[in-house]
């Protein structure tokens, strides 16, 4: 618990939301990072927190959208879209309009293109910091929030931040807690009109059923327990890796595609 | 001077009683309103005290006994005193009939003073201890006052001294019996709980053999209507009044396998602390065990206040609604027909479905149930892969069979597979024509139900509901007795009716008309444990042992076994909430199993198998029915030899003399 009093006034929060997708059976649902960004959100002491989802409604991202309200919300804000509709101008300009200081998102979507990439470009739009991989957000004071950024094997790195900003969660943010049926049912679904724009890109691509990524075998020589854990609990780290500091920007493309080439990606 | 003071003394006594009498209701009718037919529940209420709630009480003989002479007798005095004291009708035979009744209630009550020399934990003290006292003033009182008026004594028989001393003790005895009866004193129960017989909130319960087990629906329509109980007045009026009627003996305190194990429920506090909630108040004045590491006096609540709080204490902790494993012992024994079971899911519900606070793996449960509707969150897909070698026929290409297998959820269960197998192979053997629903089947919800979560109960329920009114079949036939309750019981008030077999049920069966044949029994020494699901909830208790006599097996009882049997500790999603206590209840099952000097437990439920192989160190081998039948199957005695060697291993009635 952070002490109260550095808080001055509420803080206004928005959670960016999405209709998440059951691995096995591809039901709706809460997507689980949003979800934990939601309740990344309601631990933060004076926080008025808003919910907002861009998307269609319908019968089943419905029931999806009222699990987030099951966490104890009287209404979500929701920006409706066509499928297929590019939501980044619509969520952008929800945004400025609201005024929100911090911004919260899961990494990224369990369906749709699941690139990831919204949070970075409603950065750009905005033109406000990002802080990915968020596990807590410590404090804020004065308008500058300390976060606290999880790293692999469990290492945390402490960060501060000039509000207003984005932040996203992934799996080591705190698990949601339980969507509960009464909240879930009475609580409001408050649609807003908002601008569409087609996503002319998405419009261009082929989708195809998605392959197995081959896997990079992992070959563990360890000599105790203690190693074995560490290799088994490690994300997936590449060891020669290479940090850049200072360089032009060519000469750090240049690095980045030549790893490329390495690795495969490109031929 | 007795002459007039008498008349004035009851008469006061009457009037009190009423006034306290109108408060108590008003008690009760700050619950939800009910339906319940008042009249007819008034008219059934002798029969249902004298005759249904008998076998109950009855298994306390010397309790029962003093029972029937003291409140026999009391109620007896009662009546006559007004009569001859009140209203002056001493000539004749009312005086004499007087004596005899509070001469009746006098031995009565000597006994529950001897009860109250040494009481056992369970009984409540307190004020309960003054009870016999108070029992003996008023009889006693009763029965001095009346021998002047049959004429056994001089009207002025001790002068005015002795005449005050013998009020003095009467007015001790009236207040007791007739003010405290409905201002909150022990005797409260007699006025409480005659009310509460007569408006019971299950009459079906009522007759002999009947039971009545199922949970009631909540309404999900109707948006208004609350999910579950929140308030001690979010409880129906009846229940209330049945909370009201506890005599605190503690029966279900002693039966409870929570309570044994050291989890923080005791049932009969439970009910007391809704009774405090009730009345507004603190738990401080409790006067039996409380709950197991808790001590009474920090817990207050009002009837518009919350029960469980979000944050804090108020009536009653979380743990203690969460520790109980809806076994339905203390529903069983309780000798007032209190319905501990539905009083807690109701304020589980409200845990569930307004905190969306169930504990431990709870939630990850529930929402397994709802994305993948089973509640370990396995693949759908991948629920027929126990048997991928079995060619099981599916209901989907046969559409009409004589039984419905219900696998239940222990298909994922590589240890209930083993049971499955079995089964398969017995109804094979018999030659059953019999199909499984396979991918198309679902958790029965009885997982969910029992956490509170009515609303993924009524999904899964009408899922199912909807499926079974596909196809065609006879029954249901199914080695999970959570399914078969929740089937056979509950889906009722959903719309989907069936005729719902626990399988030693159908194996019983099948042995009866001769469609099976067993080996002789070889192995050791064997005991049965009843599920609650099937026993309790069912009223199963013979045709597991019926097939287990048909093996061969003589079943060693264990001490608690039949209408008592103790929990295994896995129903009501007790393992998934899994509140921390002092041991494990699994554990104590497995020692009463070892009194016994069994080698092997036959048990007829995969939760059952599931909680007592979880025993290290257990001295006996756990075993489904099913497992026992498909080992001991053999081939049909040749037609020759037939009638003979049938007659060899099946046991038939010898006369004797």
């Amino acid at each position: 618990m952070r002490p109260e009093s550095h808080h001055n006034g509420s803080l206004a929060v928005t959670v960016l939301v999405s209709v998440g997708r059951h691995p096995l059976t591809g039901r709706g649902r809460r997507a689980d990072q949003d979800a934990r960004a939601v309740e990344l959100a309601r631990s933060l002491t004076s926080a008025e927190v808003e919910l907002l989802h861009a998307g269609r409604l319908d019968e089943g991202s419905e029931a999806a959208l009222r699990g987030y309200l099951g966490m104890g919300f009287d209404s979500l804000s929701l920006l409706e879209q066509p499928v297929g509709a590019d939501v980044l101008p619509a969520v952008a300009e929800s945004l400025e309009a609201a005024g929100p200081q911090l911004v919260i998102a899961g990494e990224r979507a369990e369906q749709g293109e699941g690139s990831g990439l919204l949070p970075y470009l409603l950065a750009e739009r905005l033109g406000w910091p990002l802080v990915s991989g968020l596990a807590a957000v410590e404090d804020v004071t004065e308008g500058v929030a300390t976060l606290l950024q999880a790293l692999p094997r469990g290492q945390r790195r402490r960060l501060q931040v000039r509000l207003p900003a984005i932040v996203t969660v992934d799996a080591a943010a705190p698990a949601p807690r339980q969507s509960a049926y009464g909240p879930a049912r009475r609580g409001r679904l408050e649609v807003q009109a908002a601008a569409v724009m087609d996503d002319a890109d998405l419009a261009q691509w082929q989708a195809q059923p998605a392959r197995k990524r081959p896997k990079r075998l992992k070959i563990v020589k360890a000599a105790s327990a203690r190693d074995r854990f560490k290799a088994a609990a490690a994300k997936a780290e590449g060891g020669g890796g290479q940090v850049l500091t200072d360089v032009a920007p060519e000469e750090g493309a240049a690095a980045i595609f030549k790893l490329l080439k390495e690795e495969g990606v490109l031929r | 001077m007795l002459d007039t003071l008498l008349p004035i003394l009851i008469a006061a006594a009457l009037a009190l009683a009423v006034i306290g009498a109108g408060r108590r209701v008003r008690l009760w009718r700050q619950g939800r309103p009910a339906r319940v037919p008042l009249l007819k529940g008034l008219a059934a209420m002798p029969r249902r005290y004298l005759v249904d709630l008998h076998h109950v009480v009855g298994r306390d003989k010397v309790m029962s006994n003093t029972h029937v002479a003291t409140a026999g007798g009391f109620v007896a005095a009662a009546a006559l005193m007004i009569l001859v004291h009140g209203l002056g009708l001493a000539e004749g035979v009312l005086g004499w009939l007087l004596l005899a009744a509070s001469a009746t209630m006098f031995v009565g009550s000597c006994f529950v003073a001897r009860r109250r020399r040494n009481p056992p934990s369970r009984l409540s003290k307190g004020p309960w201890m003054r009870l016999p006292k108070s029992l003996m003033a008023f009889s006693l009182s009763v029965f001095a006052v009346t021998l002047p008026a049959v004429g056994l004594l001089p009207e002025d028989f001790g002068g005015w001294v002795v005449a005050l001393v013998l009020s003095a003790v009467l007015v001790w005895g009236l207040g007791e019996m007739f003010f405290g009866m409905t201002w909150g004193g022990p005797m409260k129960h007699a006025f409480a709980g005659a009310l509460h017989l007569a408006f019971h909130r299950r009459a079906e319960r009522f007759g002999e053999g009947n039971r009545s087990t199922g949970l009631k629906a909540l309404d999900l329509d109707d948006p208004e209507a609350p999910l579950g109980v929140e308030t001690p007045s979010d409880f129906t009026w009846n229940q209330l009044l049945g909370f009201d009627a506890c005599v605190q003996c503690g029966r279900c305190e002693a039966m409870c396998p929570a309570f044994a194990a050291g989890q923080p429920l005791n049932p009969k506090k439970l009910i007391q602390d809704m009774v405090v909630g009730m009345a507004g108040g603190s738990d401080a004045a409790y006067a039996g065990s409380p709950y197991p590491g808790q001590p009474v006096g920090e817990h207050q609540g009002s009837a518009h206040g919350p029960i469980v709080a979000r944050e804090g204490k108020a009536l009653v902790d979380a743990e203690t609604l969460w520790s109980c494993t809806t076994c339905r012992a203390c529903v069983e024994e309780c000798p007032m027909m209190i319905e501990h079971v539905d009083a807690i899911v109701d304020m589980r519900r409200f845990l569930t479905l307004e905190h969306g606070n169930t504990p431990n793996k709870g939630a990850e449960v529930l929402d397994n149930l709802i994305a993948t509707d089973n509640p370990g969150g396995f693949d759908p897909g991948a629920r027929m892969h126990w048997a991928a070698d079995l060619e099981l026929p599916l209901m989907a290409d046969l559409q009409q069979v004589d039984v419905l297998l219900w696998l239940g959820d222990g298909a994922y269960d590589m240890r209930n597979q083993r049971t499955l197998r079995s089964l398969v192979k017995v109804l094979r053997a018999a030659d059953v024509d019999f199909a499984v629903l396979g991918n198309e089947e679902r958790d029965s919800g009885d997982v969910a139900r029992r956490l509170g979560d009515e609303a993924t109960f009524q999904s899964l329920a009408k899922r199912n509901i909807a499926t079974l009114a596909k196809y065609r079949f006879q029954r249901i036939v199914t080695c999970d007795p959570h399914s078969f309750h929740v089937l056979g019981n509950e889906y009722g008030e959903l719309g989907g009716h069936y005729e719902v077999r626990h399988h030693s049920t159908y194996i019983a069966e099948l042995y009866e008309a001769g469609r099976l044949h067993f080996k002789p029994w070889k192995g050791g020494g064997v005991t049965y444990h009843d599920p609650c699901y099937l026993g309790r909830y069912n009223g199963e208790y013979e045709a597991p042992r019926n097939v287990l006599k048909a093996l061969g097996i003589e079943v060693a009882e264990m001490e608690r076994s039949g209408f008592r049997s103790r929990c295994c500790g896995g129903g009501g999603g007790a393992p998934i909430t899994d509140i921390p206590g002092e041991r494990r209840i699994p554990d104590m099952r497995m020692k009463d199993v070892g009194e016994t000097g069994a080698e092997l437990v036959a048990v007829g439920c995969p939760q059952c198998t599931a909680m007592l192989e979880g025993v290290v160190d257990a001295t006996a081998e756990v075993r489904d029915i099913a497992e026992l039948v498909a080992n001991a199957l053999t081939e049909a005695p040749e037609a020759s030899a037939g009638a003979a060697q049938q007659s060899s291993n099946r046991p038939q009635a010898v006369e004797v003399a």
